[in-house]
């Protein structure tokens, strides 16, 4: 009988296509949503591993989180290298990690900090050893794969954040790869790893406790002086801290504190109403896919009512007949859930793959989310009960009489 | 009224393969098909003979199991059809009649080929594809064998129809109006074919027909007058 449903779908082919187009079309659109909405959330908890605070000039909160723990905004200002050591001395605060950004190479964000925070996002070397003198730099593994350097390479800086090509170039002050990051599936990845001081070093400012026997005090002051820092990480080891700092730092400061949870979760919940909206639409698609196929088998049953009696006549018991009709639903639906799960990831790889933004993201076509088990079950479902309402007609047909009308 | 005649045949040892007792029909309190008792021997391919309305059509339907008379039973190859339930009525009608119609004859989306081997399944559970191959060389179709319904001729088309009823070796072969349809030579050709096929397979043919050319080839005829009075 599965042979018999599959000859009636290739005798009305181009009906067979288009709705098995319409429901791979919104299997695809919920399965790009899924598998987007279920990466970013997931790339976002990867990337705040450990952070529990941020702490950084003034400004928006988002802002902050965005520019120091994803890398994907210009941060808020800076703030003095004192505040390092202040948080540092704060009960309860386990580890605090300074990041000095402002440059970057080929579009890779270069940022000042200490070895600390590779650790802190679980990345381990793959050769050569950590950045030790100023100047020296770890490149994260999607950096080495891009740029094709080698340990001892030299490159060259360039201010700003996003290009790296158009800003004024540190011609005078050239990094050198050190050692290489294993790829660990966070925006460490993309970042090249360098000391405070070396960020320093390249925009003409002195460690504060340099001196140098030449210089006067007023000099000493001026360069010391603006020793800032862009952002410090901090990972509570109590979590007294995690109720009683961010509050303290934000009223009694100038600096400001963010949460990356807090701030993820209102990023996501303002993104979460588009989603919910495009999400909406595409179960109305699936609705309409499945109507599409309860339409096309209504139809193609009323044309094969003498069909129908005839097979019960050459011997095809009713349950057979149920079955033929639900397996031409449920041939169509796997088809079209089947197309939609292979367009769906067709469409994230090639987004992947052309824009820059989305790769940043991390976002992989081979992934594959729980999730979309149940958006084939629902195809499946549709399907069936669109086959099943048509076939159950054929119970209720008198096939004395269809073969009398018939013949 | 019917006017019928019972059939005697010499395979009578075996017991008559249809066998009607005391058979009517009423459809809206009007009787539409009156047979009585009649018999139908094995190897005895009978023609049922009358008019539009005179109920042949209701009387193939009750053989086949399609429909339960208002009185009387019909019985096929020694069970009593009539009394059975539905799914039983079933697996009679698929152990052992095979039928023809005049215009309803083959699945369109299957070619011949697939034609026979769906029928083979549904009756036999298995498919022979030597003796299909056969089948449609008896009927002179192999050059047609992966047609498609629409792309036969009206002869072919009931060629193909007889070699489906045919290819589950049924007992009983019940065709109606087979030739209706068909000018005099094909006419005689499907009679000639039906008669040769049926007694190669074994099959007892039963053809409700209006069409009286055909009518001198049956020794054994059951003539139902019509219409039927109210």
């Amino acid at each position: 009988m599965i042979g018999l449903s599959l000859a009636y779908l290739r005798d009305r082919g181009l009906n067979t296509a288009l709705n098995i187009l319409l429901l791979a079309l919104s299997v695809a659109s919920l399965v790009i949503l899924l598998l987007f909405s279920s990466q970013l959330e997931n790339r976002f908890d990867r990337d705040a591993q450990g952070v529990d605070m941020v702490v950084g000039a003034k400004g928006s909160p988002l802002q902050l989180i965005l520019s120091s723990v994803y890398h994907v905004d210009i941060p808020t200002g800076n703030v003095p290298l004192e505040t390092v050591d202040l948080l540092r001395r704060q009960l309860g605060v386990a580890e605090a990690i300074p990041l000095a950004l402002g440059d970057s190479f080929r579009s890779f964000r270069i940022v000042g900090t200490e070895p600390a925070y590779p650790a802190l996002l679980g990345a381990s070397l793959a050769d050569g050893r950590m950045f030790a003198a100023k100047m020296e730099a770890v490149i994260g593994a999607d950096v080495a794969a891009r740029t094709g350097a080698n340990l001892g390479q030299r490159f060259v800086g360039g201010h700003g954040m996003s290009s790296g090509e158009d800003g004024p170039r540190h011609e005078e002050t050239p990094f050198i790869v050190v050692g290489r990051l294993q790829p660990t599936g966070t925006v460490i990845d993309r970042l090249i790893l360098t000391r405070v001081d070396s960020v320093w070093e390249v925009h003409g400012i002195e460690r504060p406790d340099a001196h140098h026997d030449d210089e006067s005090e007023a000099e000493h002051e001026a360069h010391a002086g603006a020793a800032e820092v862009t952002a410090v990480l901090v990972r509570f080891g109590s979590p007294i801290a995690a109720v009683r700092l961010p509050g303290f730092i934000n009223r009694q400061t100038n600096l400001q504190a963010a949460v990356p949870a807090v701030e993820v979760s209102r990023l996501l919940a303002l993104v979460g109403v588009g989603l919910d909206a495009v999400r909406a639409f595409a179960v109305l698609l699936m609705l309409t896919a499945g109507l599409s196929i309860f339409v096309a088998l209504l139809t193609a049953l009323k044309e094969r009512e003498g069909d129908m009696a005839m097979l019960r006549v050459i011997g095809a018991s009713r349950a057979a007949i149920i079955g033929q009709v639900a397996s031409e639903g449920l041939i169509l639906a796997s088809a079209g859930a089947a197309l939609g799960l292979l367009l769906g990831h067709g469409v994230i790889g090639m987004a992947a793959a052309s824009i820059e933004q989305l790769r940043a993201l991390g976002l992989n076509a081979l992934a594959f989310h729980p999730g979309e088990a149940l958006i084939v079950a629902a195809a499946l479902g549709i399907g069936l009960i669109a086959a099943l309402i048509p076939a159950l007609r054929v119970l209720k047909t008198d096939i004395a009489e269809t073969l009398a009308n018939a013949r | 009224m019917s006017n019928p005649d019972t059939l005697t045949n010499s395979k009578t040892a075996q017991g008559p393969l249809v066998e009607a007792r005391g058979l009517s029909h009423e459809r809206d309190g009007r009787t539409v098909m009156a047979i009585g008792d009649w018999q139908l021997q094995p190897g005895a391919h009978a023609l049922l003979l009358g008019p539009s309305g005179s109920g042949k059509t209701t009387f193939i339907n009750i053989v086949t199991g399609l429909l339960t008379p208002s009185h009387g039973a019909i019985s096929v190859a020694g069970e009593v059809m009539s009394a059975l339930p539905p799914v039983a009525r079933d697996g009679l009608r698929r152990r052992t009649i095979g039928l023809v119609f005049q215009t309803l004859r083959l699945i369109p989306a299957l070619s011949v080929t697939d034609n026979l081997a769906l029928a083979q399944q549904l009756a036999l559970g298995h498919v022979d594809r030597a003796a299909i191959a056969g089948m449609i060389d008896r009927v002179g179709l192999s050059h047609r064998a992966a047609a498609r319904p629409r792309q036969l001729s009206q002869g072919e088309g009931q060629r193909a129809a007889i070699a489906r009823a045919l290819i589950t070796r049924p007992r009983l072969v019940v065709a109606d109006e087979p030739t209706s349809a068909l000018d005099d030579a094909n006419a005689a050709r499907m009679i000639d074919l039906m008669f040769d096929v049926a007694d190669a397979t074994g099959a007892t043919l039963l053809v409700a027909t209006h069409d009286g050319r055909i009518a001198p080839r049956f020794a054994n005829r059951l003539n139902l007058m019509a219409p039927v009075a109210a």
